[in-house]
């Protein structure tokens, strides 16, 4: 700005046509249980579980923060893959839960999971009226699984 | 007519109309300031658009527990909001809607006007004092520094007013503004004060009006971040919405004020003078509408001042800038 005799408080009426502006235009807000938000690419809504590939080897478990994740297992003998070798024992998943009252949605079980057993759904609707029906369980985390979207196709080189 | 009965029913008359357009300000507030903050605002109450928030609220205020703390001053301290709030409703007893329309034609109306207003003080410094709380203690002695350092620049500019209408009677101000200046093509214009001459006083009128009612961005004495909620903090229930009632009937009093003193009150230009009993209250509250409007728009945008940026405002420019107007209106006066 120019040196000299300024019109005193440009800021405050500058100010005020911007709050008149902001009034008449459409407020950017969705009227959220009128009309469902769509949350963002990528959106960390819960955590579901695809009980079939997790190994129970317990690294979401061990790398949680916030110790949300609960894992139980046991060990099975499993047939020989051919006639006389030797029987080999496979994890058996008994329980996996995730307390949403302490998860903090950092994602690092996401991350860590090396067999892909974790992901994210964009579903945020699951508040409850009682603290202890935010544990969700096993079955409960395998329905989230159809809600996880497909992700997006590599990028071509 | 019977004199009781004219005073009765204009008592009951002048109540509906303030609490009414108390209730429609606050609506306002909630709803253009929602919008001018990119939000909706009430949106249930009441079926559509939330008329009914205002209701819903003052009905949730009444429920809440009447409380006083154990040290306070009892009596004092039940009794601050009905002062506040009586002396906001006495504002309207001289304010005309029409020639006919008004509910005391006083000689002295502007008088009036400036010393009932500042009883507001009274009840503040009272519901401030004896609320047994520092916060209300500094609140309450904020807002009577305050409201002594605005009501000087206030009646100033109202002095000026008085001045070139030559009259103190409100009926008598508005008529002043009706007053053919020229014409035009036989068309007879008359205009008002804002329009002629009085432009610095109407700037300093609102802007002392605006402090006056402690609102932002003079609202030290309710600084939320500072005070709590200043002299309000400890009050709740029914004494609460008096004082919540009484900020928004005194912002319509105030532009009421400013809509007659300044805007030419009920007339307008182009109305025959048969008509002003019937259009009058129709055409001033429309230019109340657009003050309170104003008053509202300025709260959602501007920041507050400091306390000492405060005071410095009323003594260092408002009041020699008010002065300095008196003088020029009368100079005016004198050679017109």
């Amino acid at each position: 700005m120019s040196k000299g005799i300024t019109f005193p408080f440009p800021g405050l009426f500058k100010g005020m046509g911007l709050t008149l502006k902001t009034m008449l235009k459409k407020a950017p807000v969705t009227m959220y249980p009128d009309e469902k938000e769509i949350p963002v690419p990528r959106a960390r809504g819960v955590i579901s579980l695809d009980a079939d590939a997790c190994t129970v080897c317990m690294l979401c478990a061990r790398e949680c923060p916030d110790w949300c994740i609960y894992i139980e297992g046991h060990k099975e003998a499993q047939e020989p893959a051919k006639p006389g070798g030797r029987i080999k024992t496979k994890n058996e998943l008994d329980r996996f839960d995730i307390d949403y009252s302490l998860c903090m949605y950092c994602g690092i079980c996401v991350e860590v999971c090396p067999f892909n057993a974790l992901f994210w759904s964009p579903e945020y609707e699951y508040a409850e009226p009682r603290i202890s029906d935010l544990l969700h369980n096993q079955e409960k985390l395998g329905e989230w699984l159809e809600t996880v979207p497909k992700p997006p196709a590599l990028e071509s080189r | 007519m019977n004199f009781w009965l004219e005073l009765v029913i204009s008592l009951v008359v002048m109540l509906a109309v303030v609490l009414t357009s108390a209730l429609v300000t606050i609506y306002v507030e909630l709803k253009a300031g929602s919008h001018m903050q990119a939000r909706i605002g009430p949106y249930y109450a009441g079926g559509r658009w939330g008329w009914a928030q205002p209701l819903a609220d003052a009905a949730k205020f009444l429920q809440k527990e009447d409380l006083a703390p154990a040290r306070a001053d009892r009596t004092v301290y039940g009794f601050a909001p009905y002062v506040v709030l009586m002396s906001t409703l006495a504002i309207f007893a001289v304010i005309p809607l029409g020639p006919d329309l008004v509910a005391a034609n006083l000689d002295l109306g502007a008088y009036f006007l400036l010393a009932i207003s500042s009883l507001s003080v009274l009840g503040i410094l009272m519901a401030g004092w004896s609320s047994a709380n520092k916060y209300s203690l500094i609140g309450g002695l904020r807002a009577a520094a305050q409201l002594i350092a605005y009501e000087l620049p206030l009646v100033l500019a109202v002095v000026a007013v008085v001045i070139q209408a030559g009259t103190m009677s409100l009926n008598g101000i508005v008529e002043a503004q009706q007053v053919t200046l020229f014409t035009v093509g036989g068309a007879e214009i008359a205009l008002p004060f804002i329009l002629t001459g009085q432009i610095i006083g109407f700037g300093i009128f609102m802007i002392a009006a605006v402090a006056e009612l402690s609102r932002i961005p003079f609202d030290m004495p309710i600084a939320e971040s500072e005070l709590t909620m200043g002299y309000l903090t400890e009050y709740s229930g029914i004494r609460f919405t008096m004082f919540f009632l009484g900020e928004y009937a005194s912002m319509v009093g105030l532009s009421a004020i400013a809509a007659t003193l300044y805007l030419g009150g009920y007339g307008a230009p182009f109305l025959p003078e048969s008509m002003a009993n019937f259009a009058g209250p129709g055409i001033f509250f429309v230019k109340v509408a657009a003050l309170v409007f104003f008053i509202i728009w300025i709260r959602f945008t501007w920041p507050r001042l400091r306390e000492d940026q405060l005071q410095s405002m009323a003594w260092r420019w408002l009041i020699p800038l008010a002065l300095f107007n008196i003088g020029l209106v009368s100079i005016f006066k004198v050679v017109f």
